[in-house]
């Protein structure tokens, strides 16, 4: 397992495709669902420029460590990568990488999408936007369901 | 010792206070803490509460040397 709060802009495939060249139980995994959320340039109606994304150093991590060993448990994964930007983001930048392995599709999928969902709901994260007409923050995330 | 209090995001700038300390007492809970570094600011009905890195209620009673963080809510990941 792997989990990690970066400033430095991340290749999503090129991570994937590493992370799966190490695994130790490669042979085991039968299926692997990849979730990739990326910066968009319009936002409630009004284009975005940049991005400010801040985290808590230290229970972020905690947190998306803690949500990676639920879904390892409640689904029997052979491997999980979590790893989410902070800092500046321009449009287009990947912003988090959920990858998940695991025996068969049904458990690759829904511990993809409950890692997803609990890390917008739960990981203290937030975004700042920087608009044509100043900044503003992010109130609240779009329900994934 | 003394507990350490923090605050995120917009939450730290509405306060204007990023990190401070405030002496331990017997019984000292989130709830009292806000109140004595925001006195004429009450505690937002939204706000989210974190004690030592885990998610805590306003009333949770604390330890000395705890570390408190107030935070709006979250708005991770993208689409």
């Amino acid at each position: 397992m792997k989990i990690d709060v970066t400033p430095v802009p991340f290749e999503p495939w090129a991570l994937v495709r590493l992370h799966e060249q190490a695994l130790a139980s490669r042979a085991k995994v039968g299926a692997c669902a990849v979730f990739v959320g990326t910066m968009r340039d319009i936002n409630e109606g009004d284009e975005v420029r940049a991005m400010t994304l801040e985290h808590y150093p230290g229970m972020t991590e905690r947190h998306l460590t803690r949500i990676a060993e639920e879904a390892e448990q409640r689904w029997g994964l052979q491997d999980v990568l979590v790893v989410h930007r902070v800092g500046q983001l321009l449009p287009a930048d990947p912003i988090v990488l959920v990858a998940v392995w695991a025996g068969h599709r049904r458990e690759a999928f829904e511990a993809c999408r409950f890692i997803m969902e609990d890390l917008k709901s739960k990981a203290p994260f937030w975004k700042k936007e920087q608009l044509d007409a100043g900044e503003r923050w992010v109130e609240h995330n779009t329900p994934g369901h | 010792m003394a507990i350490t209090v923090k605050f995120f995001a917009s939450l730290r700038e509405r306060v204007g206070v990023e990190m401070t300390t405030r002496p331990y007492r017997d019984g000292l809970t989130p709830a009292d803490l806000w109140r004595d570094v925001l006195p004429d600011t009450p505690i937002p009905g939204n706000v989210l509460v974190a004690v030592n890195m885990d998610y805590a209620t306003p009333d949770r009673v604390l330890t000395d040397g705890d570390e408190v963080a107030f935070f709006p809510p979250v708005t991770g990941g993208a689409a």
